[in-house]
């Protein structure tokens, strides 16, 4: 995924078209909250005494939304304040994100404030136990699939027997086994973060492998010549040629392997429901709660942002102080 | 006892093998490539096969691959319905719409400077962000059917494919632009002659990219709900019932099916790339 974009994150990006975009998808979303909702809407306005066109919920129910959005130009005042809307309004999703963030914390019975722990109903304790297992898996993932490049390298028959496994392993769906690696784990008595760190594990892992194994061949013959002249062994060469080299490789994998990894993290914690986005997630949609689904969603998209700028600014740093910045 | 030293030997005699193939007279060629996978691949299976009953592993946790062949081999005409709704209907339905939308936008993006400089950043924002996390809102607005999960698919194939088909458009050198220009080719010659070629691999990038995701939705977005068949949901329930052998039965109709997905991406990029670099034999 990096190959390609790479050159294009990289490029300078100005603010106004971007702002103009953004405004854009806001007022599309303001005016699809209208259709999207009418159903409901006009319910409740029948309910408070409203004339609706068709005035009985089960004609309205077979007709197209457009349809009832023109038929009743008047009774849409609640389109972008339902309570449980298909699609909340931009407005009512910042808001639960502030009230199930700061407001929770501050003023909640069980926010930081008056119990000195994190309240389990806010996004914050979720967002931090996500977090947690997308770290713990990352960690052990980026590190195993180093290990594992390096391995490669240096062994032809590793290298002619993991590598097209690790090639096949990207094409396959691996998420389909996070539910599967959960309950079998669960089983033997593991439970908890350990789970959720395999699945991130996993997903990061091979994207690491791939892109460093690329790294550490990429010195050419001329520089793997001039080692040779040193007489320098294989430890050497790795240390003070191949892994140099490999840093701006290894830095464009660990950003598809830290987003994998928060991709996994939220995947592991659907079948168990013990806290977390990916369980905020599926409770929003097992009770009706949109604006709480769109929140969490919010939130991951937020988590998985400065995690990847995170280590975009650890590769900038770390290209600055070995000397290879553009 | 004695399964799992056979286990060891096998293992040792597979990698002794395999050893003597990657570094004998015959290492550099085809069958040699080809067959040391296989190799490894087989020994693993057998290890598998052999420590897990030497060992008495409960089939609760680990089913042997040869339970796993079994119920594969008996459920035949259930998994392949299910690979009907996962795979023909939501996976690849999602990724030809969510696919051809994207090119087209990347056509859009890249004619208006503007809408470049706005979307493109944000195709590289929406790109990284866990947009699987989107299932539970689409299964709510289009129901438990195939639809909601291509719905899923197209939303997450659509923003790799357009930052890599915007990508490719864009690379062509200002020499072969000028060339073009003196022949005053019209937007749409050079688009057809020109950049549309020049784009080819960075296209199929994005459309290899693509099938995972395209599998990897279509299978989450069933854990959220679905009718009573499809890989996710034969694999969220069966794991209700610990009929483990039915899960990994599941799991390798999906890596087939992503294996094969991704092949026949890879041979027709073969058939209309011949002409780039990375194409041309001698690595």
């Amino acid at each position: 995924m990096a190959d390609a974009a790479v050159p294009l994150t990289a490029r300078r990006w100005r603010v106004p078209p971007v702002l103009a975009m953004i405004l854009a998808i806001m007022t599309l979303w303001y005016a699809a909250a209208v259709p999207m909702n009418v159903k409901e809407v006009l319910t409740q306005a029948e309910r408070a005494g409203v004339a609706v066109s068709p005035p009985s919920a089960a004609e309205r129910r077979d007709m197209g939304h457009l349809v009832l959005v023109a038929q009743n130009p008047g009774a849409l005042g609640a389109s972008w304040s339902l309570d449980r809307a298909r699609l909340p309004a931009p407005h009512q999703v910042l808001v639960e994100l502030y009230d199930s963030t700061i407001d929770e914390e501050l003023n909640g019975r069980r926010g930081i404030v008056r119990s000195g722990s994190l309240s389990n109903r806010s996004l914050i304790y979720h967002g931090w136990v996500t977090l947690n297992a997308t770290f713990v898996g990352f960690l052990i993932g980026a590190g195993l699939g180093i290990a594992l490049a390096i391995g490669i390298v240096h062994s032809r028959v590793m290298d002619m027997s993991v590598m097209p496994w690790a090639i096949v392993s990207q094409t396959i769906p691996i998420v389909a086994l996070a539910p599967m690696i959960i309950v079998v784990l669960y089983s033997v008595g593991v439970q908890g973060l350990i789970p959720k760190a395999v699945i991130s594990a996993y997903l990061s892992f091979f994207p690491v492998v791939v892109g460093m194994v690329k790294g550490l061949r990429s010195p050419d013959a001329m520089q793997m010549d001039l080692m040779r002249t040193y007489n320098a062994g294989a430890p050497t060469v790795l240390w003070k040629l191949r892994l140099p080299a490999s840093v701006p490789y290894l830095f464009a994998s660990l950003k598809i392997a830290i987003a994998a990894s928060l991709v996994g993290a939220i995947v592991g914690e659907l079948p168990v429901q013990q806290g977390g986005l990916g369980a905020r997630m599926l409770a929003g949609s097992y009770y009706g709660q949109t604006a709480q689904i769109w929140a969490a969603l919010f939130m991951a998209a937020g988590l998985a942002a400065v995690l990847v700028w995170a280590i975009g600014w650890l590769e900038r740093r770390t290209l600055r102080r070995i000397g290879m910045s553009a | 006892m004695t399964l799992v030293v056979l286990a060891l030997a096998l293992w040792a005699g597979g990698f002794a093998l395999n050893v003597a193939l990657a570094n004998g007279p015959a290492r550099g060629t085809a069958a040699a490539r080809l067959a040391v996978p296989v190799v490894f691949g087989a020994t693993v299976l057998a290890m598998w096969e052999c420590l897990v009953r030497g060992l008495g592993v409960p089939p609760v946790i680990l089913p042997p691959p040869s339970q796993i062949a079994q119920t594969f081999g008996a459920n035949l005409g259930l998994l392949w319905r299910d690979f009907v709704q996962t795979i023909l209907k939501g996976a690849l339905g999602g990724y030809i719409i969510g696919c051809g939308a994207a090119f087209l936008t990347a056509l859009l993006v890249d004619r208006y400077r503007y809408l470049r400089e706005g979307l493109l950043p944000l195709g590289n924002f929406m790109a990284a962000l866990p947009i699987v996390g989107t299932a539970p809102i689409l299964v709510m607005w289009f129901g438990f059917g195939w639809q909601s999960k291509a719905a899923v698919v197209v939303l997450m194939v659509f923003f790799p494919m357009l930052v890599n088909t915007v990508a490719g458009l864009q690379d062509t050198t200002a020499m072969q632009r000028d060339l073009v220009r003196t022949y005053a080719a019209s937007w749409g010659q050079t688009l057809i002659k020109l950049r549309l070629p020049a784009a080819m691999p960075f296209i199929f990038n994005g459309l290899k990219i693509s099938t995972t995701l395209a599998l990897v939705g279509a299978i989450v977005a069933e854990f959220f709900g679905s009718p009573t068949l499809g890989l996710g949901f034969r694999i969220s329930t069966s794991i209700g019932q610990l009929d483990l052998g039915m899960v990994w039965s599941a799991i390798v109709v999906a890596a087939l099916a992503g294996s094969v997905f991704f092949g026949l991406v890879t041979v027709i990029e073969k058939r209309l790339t011949f002409w780039h670099a990375s194409q041309r034999g001698g690595r």
